[in-house]
């Protein structure tokens, strides 16, 4: 029951609290829900699946440079490009999948192609010219126009992103209690015995695949409408991999709540060292790095998984 | 395209193909025997060329002849790493290991941007600019020593292993841990030694690139990459494979610079990685299976 009482509680104050915040805060907020959307999308696959990307960047940029070319030269809504984003890295994800697991690779090997396919989209996406090669590009956000998701102030984009990231997680919620969701962890568990048992590994992996794809875009799609920026290194380059991945480690892989957790601990902390220590770049990446190290030795199962721990102790009592 | 065009291509792809070879056996011989494929290779890299380059710029030691303090100092850090921050975790999953070198290749690489800043250094070696021409092709001495150099190294590890007591020992580890410790070898010192080695390797490889080769906090990332995708090639763990991939991938990237605009040469090197990894994953020469 308290748990439950946390819970709702945790909720109401995300949803009525933020109009009340000063604007540093609100970016901050919005920052920590937007890294959590996007645990929640690489979760699908990695915690989920179990099948560890590193390249999730390649999806983000899709979807952001989906939306935003359509924009710029159609002047189609980002509301509807957003979905076309999500469809072609959906379409991409299917593709990698395929070729990766078709040809059975698995763990480090696995990893390793899909950093390939993203630095391969960020070479391809700094020698183009028609999609402003590293120069990026700029969304234009000079007036507020609700129907091209573009807005005056902050409080808007908080609420979309949460939006999304309470939508994932009652996707991730389904799932992990349906047929896809037990399949997903007998695969990850023993990807043999899960097809001697008749799991078809295969088609459950490209459904994880294609949906933490096209959740991945969506994000783009979000961060080029709000930062109304970007470029090839930010959006296709390792740094969004990472982001993708690592509050679903801290918090706790394979769970429902581990991204949020991990973010509501991560991204502040992250804020936190970047103004306290300001002018000296890398202090927060360089945590980061300290954190994934430390959570790896200390906390193999995130805090999520800690927390768990730590219940049935005091349960068996 | 002219013919010197292609000689000259050829030529950087072979001086380049050595370095990338010595840097890949570092990483070939720690997947050998841990089988962690170590993502905090390329920053250990980066740590040698800051060590070169402050021992240059604060003691005037010249950079080949760092390489007598930065090898044995960096073998000690990667024995450290191994022990304190990998061998604790080994019993832990597969990807949990790969996260911890990422973690590490995050702290250093960040560290070194928080100490030193984002700039970029120079080693000025009175042989800085030192080339000569074979038929109408420019040679830099620098890049020939490194590349030579790179390959002695290499070839010395090589006998290492195959006739001392430690090297024969690092290998049956490699093969069979579990007989390797049934024979009374101590398998845990083996892998400090083996993670030593291999960051000695790359350190070394820092050394022999900084008379010609720029310092800073994000160099070690493509060539952890480069590193990556020659060791697939060469077959994860196969050594010699590792040496022979290295020249491969030195002689695609130039041949691709001088035949492709912009920066589409690192594309080549993917493709050929993606390639490789899906339908080679044993590598070209043979190795430890990927699957």
């Amino acid at each position: 029951m308290g748990a439950r009482l946390a819970g709702a509680l945790a909720v109401a104050a995300l949803v009525a609290l933020p109009p009340l915040l000063p604007k540093y805060h609100l970016e901050v907020l919005i920052s920590v829900v937007f890294w959590a959307y996007l645990g929640i999308a690489w979760n699908l696959l990695g915690g989920y699946a179990g099948q560890f990307s590193f390249g999730h960047a390649a999806f983000f940029g899709i979807g952001a440079y989906t939306s935003t070319l359509l924009l710029l030269q159609g002047g189609l809504t980002p509301w509807v490009g957003m979905l076309l984003g999500g469809a072609v890295a959906g379409a991409f994800g299917l593709f990698e999948g395929y070729l990766s697991f078709r040809y059975g690779l698995k763990g480090p090997y696995f990893s390793l192609v899909t950093l390939a396919f993203a630095e391969m989209l960020r070479v391809v996406t700094v020698n183009t010219k028609a999609v402003g090669s590293s120069l990026g590009l700029v969304v234009p956000s000079a007036k507020a126009a609700p129907a091209m998701f573009m807005f005056s102030n902050k409080l808007p984009y908080y609420y979309i992103i949460l939006v999304m990231g309470a939508l994932a997680l009652a996707l991730t919620w389904k799932i992990g209690r349906s047929r896809l969701g037990f399949s997903l962890a007998a695969v990850r568990e023993n990807e043999d015995a899960a097809e001697a048992a008749g799991v078809d590994a295969l088609g459950m992996k490209l459904r994880a695949m294609a949906l933490s794809s096209f959740l991945t875009a969506l994000g783009g799609t979000f961060y080029a409408q709000y930062f109304a920026y970007i470029d090839p290194t930010i959006t296709f380059g390792p740094a969004v991999s990472i982001g993708a991945l690592l509050p679903v480690i801290v918090g706790g892989a394979g769970t429902v709540l581990g991204p949020v957790l991990g973010s509501f601990v991560l991204t502040p902390l992250s804020e936190l060292t970047r103004s306290a220590l300001r002018g000296r770049a890398g202090a927060d990446i360089m945590l980061y790095g300290a954190i994934l190290v430390f959570v790896i030795s200390f906390l193999p199962q995130g805090l999520a998984g800690f927390v768990r721990d730590r219940r049935a102790r005091v349960g068996q009592r | 395209m002219t013919g010197g065009l292609l000689l000259q291509a050829v030529v950087s792809g072979l001086l380049l193909g050595g370095v990338y070879g010595l840097v890949a056996s570092g990483l070939s011989l720690i997947f050998g025997v841990l089988r962690i494929i170590n993502f905090a290779h390329g920053a250990v890299m980066m740590l040698a060329m800051y060590a070169t380059y402050w021992l240059f710029a604060l003691g005037r030691v010249d950079p080949y002849l760092s390489v007598l303090i930065t090898a044995p100092l960096f073998f000690g850090l990667g024995v450290a790493i191994q022990k304190i921050d990998i061998e604790p975790n080994r019993a832990a999953v597969e990807h949990n290991q790969l996260l911890l070198t990422l973690g590490l290749a995050l702290f250093f690489e960040n560290l070194a941007l928080v100490l030193w800043q984002g700039d970029f250094r120079t080693v000025k070696v009175a042989y800085s600019g030192a080339s000569f021409v074979i038929g109408e092709a420019l040679v830099e001495v620098s890049r020939l020593v490194a590349s030579g150099g790179a390959v002695l190294m290499a070839l010395g590890l090589f006998v290492f292993l195959r006739t001392t007591d430690v090297g024969k020992a690092l290998r049956a580890v490699a093969e069979e841990p579990e007989g390797a410790a049934l024979v009374g070898i101590n398998v845990a010192r083996i892998r400090a030694a083996t993670f030593g080695l291999g960051s000695a390797c790359v350190a070394v490889a820092g050394a022999l690139i900084t008379p010609f080769f720029y310092v800073a906090p994000d160099v070690g990332e493509s060539f952890n990459i480069m590193a990556f995708v020659v060791v697939v090639l060469g077959g994860m763990g196969n050594f010699v494979g590792a040496l022979a991939g290295g020249f491969i991938v030195g002689l695609a990237e130039s041949l691709g610079a001088a035949f492709l605009p912009g920066s589409l040469k690192q594309l080549v090197v993917f493709v050929i990685f993606v390639l490789v990894l899906l339908f080679r994953p044993q590598g070209l020469f043979g190795g430890s299976r990927g699957r």
